[in-house]
């Protein structure tokens, strides 16, 4: 029997794998997606979300989000949140590799008739000031001593060194630098492959673009507004990057460490070693957690310095202040974390372990986790597709308690990199969107045919299926003009 | 062809099987099978500075995922891309010992062309089997 077979119909965007379906899964795993989107995903979600409810501590579901796809231990999309009070376990697989991968979009004061005509040589100024490709490394000089400040301070440090405002922090998840963050805690392998990239892009599916609001776009004008979008034809800034090569290491050093300990020590089996773990009051979850918040801040430094450059270009290209370009930051969301929050589980309160991979935090309105501009609006979430479709701004919603307050984080793919890459050939992808008025840059040709539109899922589905799943409702939608791509 | 790239795993990452006659042709294969996935064009490395890699472990499924680390490392580290030609592998007491000099050059994005860059070797169905009297590895790299 295939797998989709087992899945149970509860609602229209909620399909579930009950508990009996594997040996070993304490809790079912649920697919939170419209029907269409369910039947295009690959078998593996299904296999790894219920593997993902075998993890001790998993509180009510393994969930997946509309967008997800088949990853490595945890699938893309994958949502848990663990119970460190009754053996919750920390996964550096149910995390990713590329801690904080996330997104960060910033509004300007200026439209699409200004920009037009400098197009051009934004993105070029862009590629030059914002290094992406296969190990690039960053403008800023750093002694190994200053980076493992940076860790532990995060966008912080990058502010307290002018690059950025002050408005900026308050505008980042955890105001760009979690709490406990222990530089004692990550290898000095880490600080090497790190130290010298912050500022950078990373390749892959990270990317810059310059977008546009188009006036029947903005879904919700009252909302748009209050988050910075109020112009016909606004030109806004979104970018995709994450923790690169320093949040690879911390996450491979961990999870060599878990695999020794895991089952000797504590006991715990598990279906794929990608899911390797320890429990969270342990001393090597506690380590983990320390070092993952690490990766965190490096993350928010990544985009803060990269904000900055972005500022610069643009300053430069039309002879104004920043501030006078009204260059303000919306939000910087995080897709691949493990916080630590107060949900309610059965009319009751508990604090849990929330690892969320590839899916993005959203928090509805009166949350006392968001700052006080957006109390009563929610929080922003960042959703970007591929490039050659279209992004959007959506807000949290109160009804998004049945997972954990976790929404999708991209378009999602539906077609491997190697197939992708047999089909589309990247100089004929570059002449065909910039045909259709889209200028990209790419250190790769093959890495530009990887990430061509159709390897994605329709992204309006995707935004579509988080209304009305009720965990994230769309404010404005924005159509790609310019993209840097890693 | 000895590696060759797997189209239906890993939708986002990039999965590729490796085969050798003996261990250190398998470990050779699989180390240009990463860097292939980060430099398209692996002839235009030049071997113009060596590093040693000397690594042990019990399993040698983990020593092949240390190894490819290892390219990795470099790669962030000091922009270094590396190739393997005389991996030496040993086997003493239960124990796995590679020894080997790697050669190559830092990255020159006007002479190699960039696919994408590997942040991981994760363990996801990660395997080294004995197949036909040779060896096999499976691995899936985190893009």
């Amino acid at each position: 029997m295939a797998i989709i077979d087992s899945l149970q119909k509860i609602s229209d965007t909620i399909w579930e794998l009950p508990a009996t379906y594997k040996d070993g899964m304490r809790v079912p795993a649920r697919i939170i997606a419209t029907e269409k989107l369910v039947r295009e995903m690959d078998e593996a979600v299904y296999q790894q979300t219920g593997n993902v409810a075998t993890l001790p501590g998993i509180t009510r579901y393994a969930l997946c989000m509309p967008d997800g796809h088949s990853g490595y231990g945890f699938p893309i999309g994958g949502v848990a949140a663990m119970d460190p009070h009754a053996g919750g376990v920390i996964s550096p697989g149910g995390i990713g590799f590329d801690i904080n991968c996330g997104m960060r979009l910033v509004t300007t004061n200026l439209t699409l008739d200004d920009v037009q005509p400098r197009l051009k040589e934004i993105v070029d100024l862009l590629f030059q000031r914002v290094p992406a490709g296969v190990g690039s490394h960053g403008f800023l000089k750093l002694s190994h001593g200053d980076f493992r400040d940076l860790v532990e301070q995060g966008a912080c440090w990058c502010v307290e060194h002018d690059y950025g405002w002050k408005e900026d922090l308050e505008l980042t998840e955890e105001n760009g630098c979690i709490s406990g963050a222990d530089a004692s805690k990550i290898s000095e392998r880490a600080v090497e492959r790190g130290y010298n990239q912050v500022g950078t892009l990373g390749s892959g599916n990270h990317y810059l673009e310059v977008q546009v609001a188009r006036p029947e776009d903005v879904r919700d004008k009252e909302l748009a507004a209050k988050f910075g979008i109020t112009i016909p034809n606004q030109i806004v800034v979104m970018f995709h990057c994450g923790s690169r090569g320093f949040g690879h290491q911390v996450a491979t050093d961990y999870l060599q460490k878990f695999l020794k300990v895991m089952e000797s020590k504590y006991g715990i089996k598990i279906l794929d070693r990608e899911l390797a773990c320890a429990p969270f009051d342990s001393p090597e979850g506690r380590d983990y957690f320390a070092a993952m918040k690490c990766g965190l801040n490096m993350s928010f430094a990544n985009r803060q310095v990269i904000l900055h450059r972005i500022r610069e270009v643009f300053s430069e290209v039309f002879g104004r202040s920043a501030e006078d370009l009204g260059m303000r930051m919306v939000y910087d969301v995080a897709h691949n974390t493990a916080k630590l929050e107060r949900h309610v589980v059965d009319g009751k309160e508990k604090e849990l372990l929330v690892h969320r991979k590839g899916s993005t935090r959203a928090f509805g309105p009166g949350s006392d986790e968001l700052p006080a501009r957006y109390h009563e609006t929610g929080q922003p979430v960042i959703i970007g597709g591929s490039m050659e479709t279209g992004s959007y701004l959506l807000v949290g919603t109160a009804s998004g308690a049945e997972t954990f307050f976790s929404t999708a984080h991209g378009s999602g793919r539906t077609m491997s990199r190697t197939k992708a890459r047999k089909q589309w050939h990247g100089k004929q992808l570059q002449r065909d969107l910039e045909a259709r008025g889209i200028y990209v840059r790419s250190t790769s040709w093959a890495g530009l045919a990887e990430e061509a539109g159709p390897a994605y899922k329709d992204i309006d589905e995707v935004i579509a299926a988080t209304e009305l799943a009720g965990i994230s409702k769309p404010v404005a939608r924005f159509t790609p003009i310019g993209n840097v791509k890693g | 062809m000895p590696y060759h790239y797997l189209e239906e795993v890993g939708t986002a990452d990039i999965a590729f099987e490796a085969t050798g006659r003996d261990l250190p042709e398998l470990f050779n294969d699989a180390a240009d099978a990463t860097m292939n996935v980060m430099i398209e064009n692996l002839k235009a490395i030049e071997p113009l500075e060596t590093r040693r890699i000397e690594l042990s472990n019990d399993k040698i499924d983990m020593l092949l995922f240390d190894f490819l680390q290892e390219l990795i490392y470099f790669k962030d580290a000091e922009r270094l891309l590396l190739r393997v030609r005389d991996a030496r592998i040993d086997e003493k007491a239960e124990k796995y010992f590679l020894k080997t000099e790697a050669a190559g050059e830092i990255l020159d994005p006007a002479r190699h062309r960039q696919r994408a860059d590997v942040k991981a070797v994760t363990l996801h169905g990660f395997s080294v089997e004995r197949e036909n009297g040779g060896w096999k590895a499976r691995v899936l790299l985190d893009i």
